[in-house]
């Protein structure tokens, strides 16, 4: 009897080990640096990729990128491009640049910022082998396609278009002229790389090192990463703040909660369900804003699709959305109506370039949609699992099924992973949602990507060779204000062609704790970190 | 008893197998590319796409990447994940929050449903059993996240008694409200369970017996009646502790606890399906080895109960 019950407390005491052993040690977190200043808390989401200049498009790595560097240029928050690590930017003809580097830029680990660091970091995202993300930003550069060509093996290791003249400046021949390249220079891609990231691109992965006002100081997967303040910073003035922790939520309604009671110290987006009757405002008052970024909100269309190839239709449909009512039910009137295809915050936009193709037209929209013969349902189609997406989408979809008097149905699809997949693949029977923020500042980066005839997220299969051929000749122009009114032109061929309907310029809605003082955001909507100050 | 727990353990090879291979299996068969989405909002690079497909084998067939998952997690390697990240120290570092969770969930609802379950089974049909009656029956109709919401909400917004998320590097005290939000459903099974064991024990035999030897009234309650009624509800405390560990999803994901259940839940997401079969795996192996637990502890309530 007694025997037994000391081998079930054996038994017992064994599995409970075992139980315990396939937990796994723990993972602690390190304090961030507290030295004098003290740190504050961002929030974030998980980086998709390594954090590699080369390798980051999507926002939760570049935000913290673009703490730990900076680039030959930066942009104001007008969309202005002004010069930062660069000292010149010249050009005669916009197609031979030299660039010269300012004095006193040094790497996290001491090094200084060279010429060549610049030159060997293109030459290294843009090489195929290397399977960087960003490649496709170098394709102007002369020597591109040596290094990634369309098909076969590169026969170069490094682009002919970049040459080395000394310590601190080097020269950059394209292959076309582009009045824009200087302001594709503030892109994530485009930041300079130190030698030790060449020796071994692995171990820099886990401890980046760049050139900018915050240097890395831990990651933990899943939870957060910790900056702390760079003095030897060779840009106007080292940050306010002593360090920056990046804090990831899989869940923004649970950052705002933090927010409000002071456990977290910046939201960049507030959830949608605390914007209805401004809720957000009466919860953080004197610490919220609302800013427009160079962001639109547009539906496109499957013009691969027999039934929306007619531009008639499309442009009912356009005139069916009532947008006004969509800005007021689902935005509370937080965002402007949309009046062309290129956001109001991009230099050289036009107002109003789309006139009554825009706007709430029932009369003129049910005619010239009962003249196009459209048959069936029309179909909206958008992922689920990002902010609003659902509710503006429902919202023009009944504006679209009462004007047209058709019925009209909301489909869907529960991950944006699967949204992009179905898009990219021709799969999609109906109109969706398709979002572009200007992250660079011109009108090339918003119209070119999206419409000209092949581009890579041109998922509708829009051609027109008009506007290809306008679009071309303005990113071959020899200066900016000729290229801005060759692409307002070829705004106006858009609009006529309607291969998307645009809705809402976007804007921003963020919080911050009451420990912060002269909060601002930066041009593509993230806390300006150098700028922001700790209230004593 | 050891030849018992040894063939129980023996089983779980058999159960790891078929479980990694329908998971990793299912988890493929999800829509979606797992390499769309990581650039932003546009299309990513061919050169890109190629690189990944050759790292992570994406371009052989799906048994033969399931093969060679599998020889990796036979030599403890979890793998690598769409980000570069180790399975293993994702799951390192996640793991013991949830588990810390999972028990204090467990306590909670372990000494709270067991008292409520002793004190109105004692006494079925007074004035506390139907208190606690009606309150377990309100616990079971609300779903996890009102209560979760709700409690965030009033303690942490309104009245500021907690803060209305948990830190990185969560204490136990800071896992409390989680926990209880956890365990709330259980706990209501666990009271009624006991009520009723211990309002049909209290007629038994040995019970009379008990009182006619002239033991204490505690003594046959506490040693006698409460231990004897106990088998129940253990069974369905073990079961639970792997019902938890999987169900933290809500949960975490209101009290932004980095655990487990929000690392499956975001690797479903992007179909990260060597993450996703790893924990999934990880928390097979905890519930069965919970069951053995729960099987171990039944020899030691009552001697009568032979395991081999």
């Amino acid at each position: 009897m007694r025997s037994r019950r000391a081998a079930a407390l054996l038994a017992l005491s064994l599995s409970t080990t075992l139980v315990l052993s396939a937990c796994g040690g723990g993972g602690g977190t390190t304090d961030g640096a507290q030295a004098d200043a003290p740190t504050i808390s961002v929030f974030g989401t998980e980086p998709q990729n390594p954090l590699l200049p080369g390798n980051t498009r999507e926002v939760g790595g570049s935000k913290i990128l673009d703490a730990l560097w900076s680039g030959l240029v930066g942009y104001t928050v007008e969309g202005e491009t002004e010069n930062v690590v660069a000292e010149s930017i010249e050009t005669t003809d916009s197609q031979n640049y030299t660039i010269t580097i300012a004095e006193g830029w040094t790497f996290h680990d001491g090094t200084p910022v060279t010429a060549q660091s610049f030159v060997d970091a293109w030459n290294y995202v843009a090489y195929a082998p290397n399977g960087q993300s960003s490649a496709g930003f170098f394709a102007p550069i002369a020597g591109f396609a040596d290094v990634s060509p369309a098909e076969g093996e590169p026969t170069a290791e490094t682009m002919s278009g970049l040459q080395v003249v000394d310590e601190r400046t080097f020269t950059v021949a394209l292959t076309s002229p582009s009045p824009v390249f200087e302001t594709t220079l503030g892109d994530v891609s485009f930041y300079p790389m130190p030698e030790s990231f060449f020796a071994d691109p692995q171990a820099f992965e886990d401890n980046p090192i760049g050139n900018g006002p915050f240097r890395f100081e831990s990651r933990v997967p899943d939870q957060n990463v910790t900056l702390a303040r760079y003095d030897e910073y060779g840009g106007a003035a080292p940050a306010n703040v002593g360090g920056v922790e990046y804090r990831f939520y899989a869940d923004s309604e649970a950052a705002y909660q933090d927010v409000v009671s002071g456990n977290l110290d910046f939201l960049e987006t507030i959830p949608g369900s605390f914007l209805i009757d401004n809720l957000y405002q009466q919860d953080l008052p004197d610490r919220n804003g609302n800013q427009p970024y160079a962001g639109i909100n547009s539906m496109a269309f499957p013009i691969y699709e027999e039934r929306y190839a007619d531009p008639q239709l499309r442009q009912a449909i356009s005139m069916a959305v009532d947008r006004e009512a969509i800005i007021n039910n689902v935005y509370n009137g937080l965002v402007e109506p949309a009046t062309g295809f290129i956001p109001a915050g991009v230099p050289g936009h036009v107002d109003d370039q789309c006139g009554e193709l825009c706007t709430f037209q029932p009369e003129r929209a049910k005619q010239q949609f009962d003249a196009s013969g459209f048959e069936g349902t029309i179909e909206l189609i958008s992922n689920v699992d990002s902010a609003i997406n659902r509710e503006w989408m429902q919202a023009a979809c009944i504006s679209i099924s009462n004007t047209l008097g058709t019925e009209c149905n909301f489909v869907p699809v529960p991950t944006f992973a699967e949204f992009l997949t179905q898009r990219q693949a021709q799969e999609l029977t109906g109109i969706w949602r398709s979002g572009w923020i200007a992250s660079q500042p011109t009108m090339e980066y918003v119209l070119q990507p999206q419409y000209v005839t092949g581009a890579e997220n041109n998922d509708g299969l829009y051609t027109n060779p008009e506007f290809d051929a306008l679009v071309e000749r303005g990113s071959n122009a020899a200066s900016i204000e000729e290229a801005q009114a060759l692409w307002a032109e070829a705004e106006r061929v858009l609009i006529q062609d309607m291969p998307a309907v645009p809705i809402n310029d976007q804007s921003a809605q963020f919080g911050w704790s009451d420990r912060l003082d002269n909060v601002s955001m930066t041009y593509d909507r993230e806390l300006d970190v150098r700028s922001v100050t700790v209230r004593q | 008893m050891g030849r018992y727990v040894l063939r129980r353990l023996l089983q779980l090879v058999p159960v790891f197998i078929g479980t990694t291979f329908l998971i990793y299996f299912m988890v493929w068969a999800l829509p979606g590319d797992p390499l769309a989405g990581k650039c932003g909002d546009q299309a990513c690079p061919p050169a890109f796409i190629e690189r990944m497909r050759l790292e992570y084998g994406l371009d052989q067939p799906i048994l033969v990447q399931y093969l060679s998952y599998l020889g990796g997690l036979l030599q403890g390697d979890f793998g690598q994940n769409f980000r570069g990240q180790d399975v293993g120290t994702l799951i390192a570092n996640t793991y013991p929050v949830t588990i810390k969770l999972a028990l204090v969930a467990l306590v909670i609802q372990a000494v709270i449903g067991l008292t409520a379950g002793v004190l109105t089974g004692l006494r079925p049909g007074g004035y506390l059993d139907n208190v606690v009656l009606t309150a377990t029956l309100f616990l079971v109709a609300v779903p996890v996240f009102v209560t979760g919401y709700v409690l965030q909400a009033v303690l942490g917004l309104r009245l500021g008694l907690i803060p209305p998320t948990v830190p990185s590097d969560p204490g136990l005290f800071d896992l409390i409200v989680p926990g209880y939000v956890l365990g709330s459903l259980s706990l209501a099974y666990v009271a009624r369970l006991t009520r009723t064991s211990i309002a049909e024990n209290s007629r038994a035999d040995y019970v009379r017996t008990a009182t006619a030897k002239g033991l204490t009234r505690n003594r046959v309650v506490g040693v006698h009646l409460t231990r004897n009624s106990a088998i129940p509800v253990i069974t369905f405390l073990g079961a639970d502790f792997g019902t938890l560990m999987g169900g933290a999803i809500v949960t975490e994901g209101i009290f932004n606890i980095r655990g487990i259940g929000g690392l499956i839940f975001e690797s479903i997401q992007r179909l990260d399906g060597v993450v996703v079969t790893g924990v999934v795996v990880l928390l097979v192996m905890v519930y069965l080895l919970a069951n053995l637990l729960v099987d171990v502890t039944y020899a030691l309530l009552d001697p009568r109960i032979r395991l081999d």
